[in-house]
């Protein structure tokens, strides 16, 4: 269970994040659309304190932070419950596919070394890369980094995977495996947050669909709602907007 | 002009290669304290602890500010008057300070402009897998940074190699104290200094190739 009460955050004095409060169910899928600065790569951020927040909490099973006083032991305790999948992979240069798995495994939650390899290598074939598992980063694919990045993030066994805009760096041609182990994820009940413009996909993979517009939450409802029957204003001029760009809806 | 006395300075080679351990230890030791040390002045720098950070920054502009020799003589002749108990200090320790505290502030900042050179998203990542400060920095940014680091390090130590030849000014024996006593013998100065330059010369010569290959080994995980 994830709450989320009255965050805010401004970068320097302009408001991004206006008071957002959303609760998500364990094992549910949240995607998060909306027009462009926003907030919705900050409101992600902040759950696993890559921005710190200004105000408000933040609770993820156990454990509630209050942003305006969150000691670093309980910033590294939510970032050690919240798995980040970044647009730009950001995979460990310096470390072969199976070592970025391995890294929090043996560094961060000390397990030992035989069994992170172990669970590295599983998470590799799962993601479909087990002939990758020695490769560096830069000898890989865009769509190879970002399934490594997926499988970092799963390793870590979070309450909540964090996916900001996982496909937006790809080039078109890899953009459907990573969708599609992006999928299988969602299968194994994992509690995930993606903010992402493919809105076939949103569709598709959402349990909630949460419309953000000017720093806050302007609309929220099961994607059937969002999407054949929008009521605000805003949100219908996006899907509009949208609609035309991705020519189809 | 007359012509070179070639036979002696052939005879002057084994004599002044037995004088290399010397300078090699004084270069090595310098070396890795000096790493040792600009490696954590490098991170301070980065993370800039309040009032550390203004000892640092004047640590470095001193030591960067002022020649080597001056330095040396600072910590050889003038300390042991402030300090008695560094009255027994000898030439090669003090020689080995000198050259670890001013090398450490040149590679400081090399060490903390290729901490500022590696991507943000490094940074990020290491921070969203709940990484502390010093697991991040010891296992993600510093390896990283040792590579964009490395030839400029190397080059300073091909430069703390030949600095170690101002020791002789300390009265310590090692390749140039030994040209000099033999030169002062011989009266042959040209041909004592000319050996030893070829010497460095060509320890220099071999170090830049160990560089290139060094730099191969750290490009390794960012080649194709
Ligand atoms: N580190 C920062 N410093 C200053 N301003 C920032 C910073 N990060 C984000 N912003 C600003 O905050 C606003 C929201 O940014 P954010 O990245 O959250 O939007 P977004 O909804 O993710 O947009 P996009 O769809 O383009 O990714 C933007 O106006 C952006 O310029
Ligand atoms: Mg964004």
């Amino acid at each position: 269970m994830i709450s989320i009460r009255g965050l805010t955050k401004s970068f320097r004095g302009a408001p991004v994040l206006r008071g957002i409060d959303l609760d998500i169910e364990d094992g549910e899928k949240v995607v998060v659309i909306g027009p462009s600065g926003t907030g919705k790569s900050t409101l992600l951020r902040s759950l696993n304190f890559l921005d710190v927040p200004d105000a408000g909490q933040i609770t993820v099973g156990d454990l509630t932070v209050d942003a305006a006083r969150a000691s670093k032991s309980d910033i590294l305790a939510l970032r050690r419950r919240t798995g980040f999948v970044f647009q730009n992979y950001a995979l460990f240069a310096n470390k072969t596919a199976k070592e970025n798995i391995m890294e929090a495994l043996v560094t961060v939650q000390k397990r030992p070394r035989a069994e992170a390899e172990e669970r590295a290598l599983s998470v590799l074939r799962e993601t479909g890369l087990a002939e990758k598992a020695d490769s560096y980063p830069a000898a890989l694919s865009g769509g190879q980094q970002q399934r490594v990045g997926i499988g970092r993030a799963m390793a870590l066994g979070a309450e909540v995977l964090l996916f900001d805009e996982p496909t937006s760096a790809l080039d078109p041609e890899w953009v459907g495996e990573v969708l599609d182990l992006m999928r299988r994820v969602a299968e194994k009940s994992q509690t995930m947050i993606i903010v992402t413009h493919e809105m076939q996909f949103a569709r598709e993979i959402a349990d909630r669909v949460v419309f953000m517009d000017g720093g806050k939450i302007v609309e929220a409802g099961p994607p059937s709602q969002i999407f054949d029957a929008p009521r605000d204003d805003r949100l219908r001029r996006f899907l509009k907007r949208v609609g035309r760009e991705q020519g189809a809806g | 002009m007359r012509a070179l006395d070639f036979d002696y300075m052939l005879g002057l080679v084994p004599v002044i290669l037995s004088y290399v351990p010397i300078t090699l230890a004084m270069a090595g030791a310098s070396m890795v304290l000096a790493l040792a040390l600009a490696s954590l002045l490098a991170v301070e720098r980065v993370i800039r602890v309040p009032v550390l950070d203004n000892l640092v920054v004047l640590f470095i502009s001193f030591f960067r500010g002022t020649p080597l020799l001056v330095q040396l003589f600072l910590f050889y002749f003038g300390l042991p008057q402030l300090l008695p108990a560094l009255a027994n200090i000898n030439g090669v320790t003090a020689a080995v300070m000198g050259l670890t505290l001013h090398f450490a502030a040149y590679m400081a900042e090399s060490i903390r402009a290729a901490i500022a050179g590696v991507d943000r998203s490094q940074w990020e990542a290491a921070q969203s897998i709940g990484m502390t400060q010093a697991q991040m920095m010891r296992r993600i940014i510093l390896p990283q940074a040792a590579r964009i680091a490395a030839p400029t390090l190397v080059n300073y130590f091909i430069d703390m190699i030949k600095g170690t030849s101002l020791a002789f000014t300390l009265g310590v024996t090692e390749m140039m104290g030994a040209a000099q006593k033999e030169a002062a013998g011989s009266f042959l100065y040209f041909e004592a200094f000319l050996v030893v330059a070829v010497i460095y010369w060509i320890m220099v010569e071999a170090l830049s190739q160990v560089q290139g290959r060094l730099e191969t080994r750290l490009n390794k995980a960012f080649a194709r």
